[in-house]
């Protein structure tokens, strides 16, 4: 499917994802969060692109493979954001996670007990 | 093709129709197994302490273990193989009229894997400690710690069971869905596939998309179980809350894994006994479709008084009502496919029906559990159990038999016998609801799941509790022994019933343009589509039937 | 017995059905490797102290092995390339050398992983070790399956057979290296 790309195209993408690399191991070392966040993240979302439309040749697949892709990629999301309300952020309205809450900073001295115990209401 | 020998042929074949009878039949043995611990557990509620015939008393532990591997069994072992792998297996390459799957021996792989689960599954209840009894939920930290469930090897094996079926049916889904879509035969277009086959890829995509998560979860509860890692252990930071989402994730879909092809099934069966073109092809398309994708948006619901987000109990509060209009639509589009038509009532055709008014009561006593509200009350109570129970029942029981009835002629080329097969509804339909229909009463009045005898709270132990009790058990008796005209009948049409001709029931689909059985290779010349699956009582056409088939010749285009 | 049904030669899609299927095995593996990483994540953002442990995580080895698995990308992609043209021989020795890049991304593992567990983080260190090793130890299972498989596909290619599945465990191969590009940072980078 690919007769009209030569080999060196290839490397070349290889090339540009080597760069990508030493950006996205290099960035964080500023010690810069939000910078860290988008070299490491974002590059990774760009490279993880590349391999995808360059390398397993989703640039000239049928457009519904991508959808495919996508839509699985959705479904996690969907999990991620339903659960997120009680795993991430545990203290909604009315309501304490203090298991998780004491969990949270690691030196509060709190016996296995109470940590076990069912979250309560105010 | 040389000949085969008995192992070829049967054993390690890689016809699809084979496979998927080998699926039938391990499905058939598991739904023994699972009815009769129901028998043993159902006895041990009626009447406590005693000894039960074919089993002996019933300890706690034992009872936690019958319970939890009903459920287990019943899922994934008799409902997912039976209507997801027997008919995908069997209709999937018939019906859209190719030679067999794309990938027989994938396919032949899909069914190893799933024995193998089973027999993993079965060794689990006699290893030392016994089977599981933490629930088919498999929460933890019980399931975790065998501190807490005492079956450090039942647990384990439990687990890896579940995720063997798992990777059998990820190997049988990518079979369905890759078959459909590339293999169908010339001119066989999108709104050409008879709805079974639509159903069932849908169910395999379905169960692709929301399974992931939990694989990857029981990964994590095997290593809590086996390496001591806390991902489900709140001592040491982990969530067992993230397990309950995990699940549920799954669990979720799941129920509409099975669901849809129980519908499709139905939706089949319903057009040719009412002699009527499907009311709405496409309404039922996109429905299900709907329902798939509202399907990923409920889960939550199953964990109301978990202690989840309040917040997110509202948003999953209206999502589940949400789903409940499509699955109403559909019922809609059945009962307005039979407004009219000229109905024959077969056997198969009264199991269809009794699908529609069984699942009706399900999908309505649904919509208490989905209200957060109502939820807080009927939680973990038999109302849970008898809800679900007229969902699922009619999925994998009744619906399972209207397609074995149905297709029974062209599985193996001989009619069952349709007087033997009402006797076996009516002992089938009436009893079923004389199990549940109490279960609705008890648990309303507030009867709690997951105890082991009554006689220990004194507020539910009364005479008429301890009545509808009584009557549920002995009502599942009468169901068990109306089961054995059907096996009768089942392997005695196999070997000695009226030979069936390729279109009995003058159907359109492909799969009857096959001689029954049909030949490795299925048919002689592959067929071409015409037309659409469900072209019944056409005006001006001289039979009332119209074969996908069958070449348009110059008499009547109308 | 094993001759190819028709029904594997069909393609309604456009798609050839092999690789249809390899999408979809890939579209499964997404929400595999999602949940366990959505899981991580939700975990991680709720302790900021895990940070603590993943500074004893080797960044160097991290950024070797994704370097490792872009390169068996390329030589796998180029392996491709040489069997659509029929050179045989070509696509052969390029297969290997990604099996070799395979290889030698479990040996830098190998090694990280016994200087980690020497030191005392073990997989039941605390919460962040069991994401780290699961989470890997999942993708190094891929890694090894991805391996056997490209063996298998090496030999018949070098008899010009099957030609097409070069293509096959190419996608797969690159979607393992996907995965990889995510927990990179996920594990190594974010401290």
């Amino acid at each position: 499917m690919s007769e009209h790309t030569s080999a060196m195209h290839y490397v070349k993408i290889w090339a540009v994802l080597l760069v990508l690399l030493i950006i996205s191991v290099l960035g964080p070392m500023l010690e810069v969060k939000i910078l860290t966040l988008i070299t490491a993240f974002g590059i990774a979302v760009v490279k993880a692109l590349m391999v995808a439309a360059y390398f397993m040749h989703l640039n000239i697949e049928k457009r519904y493979v991508w959808y495919l892709l996508v839509m699985m990629l959705l479904v996690v999301g969907m999990f991620f954001v339903g659960t997120a309300s009680d795993i991430m952020k545990p203290d909604g309205r009315n309501w304490v996670n203090r298991a998780a809450q004491d969990l949270r900073t690691p030196a509060a001295d709190v016996s296995a007990d109470s940590q076990q115990q069912a979250p309560t209401a105010h | 093709m040389t000949e085969q020998n008995f192992w070829q042929k049967y054993i390690f074949s890689t016809d699809h129709k084979i496979i998927g009878m080998q699926y039938m039949f391990t499905g058939m043995i598991m739904a023994l197994i699972g009815g009769y611990f129901a028998y043993t557990f159902r006895m041990q509620l009626a009447f406590p302490g005693t000894e039960v015939f074919g089993f002996g008393t019933v300890s706690p532990h034992e009872y936690n273990s019958l319970v939890t591997n009903h459920g287990t069994i019943m899922i994934f072992w008799v409902a997912m193989p039976v209507l997801l792998a027997t008919f995908g297996n069997f209709l999937i390459p018939l019906m859209i009229g190719c030679d067999d799957m794309v990938f027989p021996r994938l396919n032949r792989l899909s069914y190893q894997v799933f024995l193998l689960s089973a027999i993993v599954l079965v060794a689990s209840f006699f290893v030392a400690g016994g089977g599981f009894g933490g629930a088919w939920t498999a929460y933890p930290p019980l399931s975790a710690q065998a501190k807490y469930n005492m079956t450090q090897y039942g647990a384990t094996l439990w687990l890896i069971a579940v995720a063997l079926e798992f990777v059998a049916f990820l190997l049988g889904g990518i079979n369905f869905i890759t078959t459909l879509m590339n293999s169908r035969a010339k001119g066989m277009k999108m709104y050409d596939i008879p709805i079974v086959l639509w159903m069932i890829v849908l169910a395999s995509i379905l169960f692709m998309a929301s399974v992931g998560p939990l694989i990857a979860g029981a990964i994590m509860l095997l290593f809590d179980q086996t390496l001591g890692t806390g991902f489900f252990d709140p001592a040491q930071g982990g969530d067992p809350i993230l397990w309950q989402h995990l699940f549920w994730f799954f669990g979720h879909p799941e129920v509409y894994v099975v669901l849809l092809p129980a519908m499709g099934i139905v939706a089949e069966i319903i057009t040719v006994f009412s002699r009527k073109k499907l009311f709405a092809y496409k309404t039922v398309l996109y429905t299900a479709f709907a329902t798939g994708v509202l399907s990923f948006f409920v889960w939550a619901h199953h964990q109301f008084i978990a202690g989840i987000d309040p917040r997110m109990a509202n948003v999953f509060a209206v999502t589940t009502l949400l789903i409940s209009i499509p699955i109403a639509e559909m019922l809609f589009v059945y009962i307005a496919t039979l407004y009219g038509g000229s109905i024959r009532l077969t056997a198969a055709m009264l199991f269809a029906l009794s699908f529609l008014a069984a699942f009706l009561i399900g999908g309505v006593t649904g919509i208490f559990l989905g209200a957060s509200g109502a939820d807080i009350y009927f939680h973990d109570t038999y109302f849970v159990v008898a809800h679900f129970h007229y969902t699922f029942f009619p999925i994998a029981i009744l619906a399972v038999f209207a397609g074995l009835y149905y297709w029974f002629p062209k599985m193996f080329g001989r009619h069952m016998s349709e007087t033997l097969g009402k006797i076996h509804f009516w002992g089938t339909f009436i009893p079923f609801n004389l199990i549940f229909l109490p279960l609705f009463f008890l648990g309303a009045a507030g009867q709690h799941r997951r105890i082991y005898s009554y006689e220990l709270f004194s507020e539910l132990n009364s005479a008429d509790f301890q009545n509808l009790r009584v009557l549920a058990t002995v009502a599942l008796i009468v169901m068990l022994i109306f089961q054995l005209p059907f096996l009768y009948n089942f392997f005695a049409s196999m070997l000695r019933g009226k030979v069936a001709t390729a279109n009995p029931w003058q159907a359109n689909t492909l799969e009857w343009a096959a001689p029954s059985p049909p030949p490795h290779g299925n048919f002689a010349t592959l067929p071409e589509v015409y037309r659409p699956p469900y072209e019944y009582s056409v005006p001006g056409r001289e039979s009332d039937f119209w074969p996908q088939h069958e070449k348009p010749s110059g008499e009547s285009k109308a | 017995m094993s001759t190819m049904p028709i029904a594997t030669t069909r393609s309604m899609t456009g798609i050839p059905t092999g690789r249809l299927a390899v999408w979809w095995v890939i579209g499964s593996e997404i929400v595999i490797f999602g949940g366990l990483l959505a899981c991580y994540l939700l975990l991680r953002n709720l302790y900021p102290h895990w940070g603590e442990s993943a500074a004893h995580t080797s960044t160097l080895a991290g950024a070797i092995n994704t370097f490792v698995l872009l390169t068996s990308s390329l030589f796998v992609v180029l392996a491709h390339h040489a069997a659509e043209r029929k050179r045989h021989i070509a696509a052969f020795f390029y297969l290997w050398l990604t099996i070799g890049g395979g290889l030698t991304f479990l040996l830098i593992k190998a090694f990280e992983w016994s200087y980690e567990i020497a030191q005392g983080y073990t997989i039941t260190a605390n919460l962040f070790w069991s994401y780290y090793y699961t989470a890997a130890g999942i993708h190094a299972s891929h890694v090894i399956v991805g391996m056997i498989i490209m063996a298998i596909i090496s030999f018949d290619v070098l008899r010009q057979r099957n030609l097409p599945r070069v293509e096959l465990i190419g996608i797969y191969w690159h979607f393992v290296d996907i995965v990889w590009i995510f927990l990179f940072p996920l594990l190594y980078i974010a401290k």
